[in-house]
């Protein structure tokens, strides 16, 4: 994505990011978890959409409104990082330690795989 | 109205997030960082807040400003064309000073 500002840049990626807040409110609504509970929900969001942006840096769609609105805008509104830091130390300070360092780590390393699968392309020999 | 108050801070938040990828170096550690320790503050503050802050600014702002995708994203790139170890040491940046921001945050916030 190029590094000097646009208006329609910033537009569409503005609408993509509601797109993606909306989506990832509508799963932990449906797919709650209680205080000190391990973040399921987030977990997936998250591994989901690092699957997503591999592909879509893969495939590298050739409108230049289009990474910005899918990329920047959708998968990146879509996933956080916010919630996965407070929610280490919501799970640390219930007394969870263990599942803290399994939540850190089990998203890391699913989140670099699903990354790593996206970029992969599908049914061919490399 | 919950939908509304997601949507608008999500767009604000994607919104200064590409801002910010155009005017600092290493933009997504900053992003990260920075949205962490003020949905930090605003989990320490708790029930103080009313219920619709955290929706707009948590939910919306914060969730949108801060990106899981783009930072693993970013760490494959990294490892692709720069090295394993400047790879290795985004992650680690990354995790170890947005979580100690997201702790910062928490402990800033019941002091009040």
């Amino acid at each position: 994505m190029s590094r000097r500002f646009s208006w329609d840049v910033l537009a569409v990626v503005a609408a993509g990011g509601s797109l993606g807040a909306a989506a990832r409110y509508g799963i932990g609504v449906a797919w709650p978890h209680e205080t000190g509970g391990f973040p399921w929900a987030t977990l997936v969001i998250n591994v989901v959409g690092c699957l997503a942006i591999g592909v879509l840096a893969r495939l590298a769609p050739e409108h230049r409104l289009a990474l910005p609105f899918l990329g920047t805008g959708v998968l990146s509104g879509f996933t956080t990082f916010s919630t996965y830091a407070v929610d280490t130390w919501t799970l640390a300070d219930a007394g969870r330690p263990l599942a803290a360092a399994a939540y850190v780590a089990g998203t890391l390393v699913a989140a670099l795989a699903a990354v790593w699968l996206g970029l992969r392309p599908l049914g061919r020999p490399e | 109205m919950t939908l509304v108050l997601v949507l608008a801070g999500g767009a604000v938040g994607a919104a200064a997030r590409y801002l910010a990828r155009l005017v600092l170096p290493w933009s997504t550690i900053w992003v990260n960082v920075g949205g962490s320790a003020l949905l930090g503050l605003l989990a320490g503050l708790g029930s103080q807040l009313p219920g619709w802050v955290g929706t707009l600014v948590g939910v919306g702002f914060c969730g949108a400003l801060t990106t899981y995708s783009t930072f693993a994203l970013e760490a494959v790139q990294l490892n692709a064309s720069r090295s394993r170890a400047v790879a290795v040491l985004y992650v680690a940046v990354t995790l170890c000073a947005g979580i100690a921001a997201a702790v910062a945050g928490v402990g800033l916030g019941r002091l009040f």
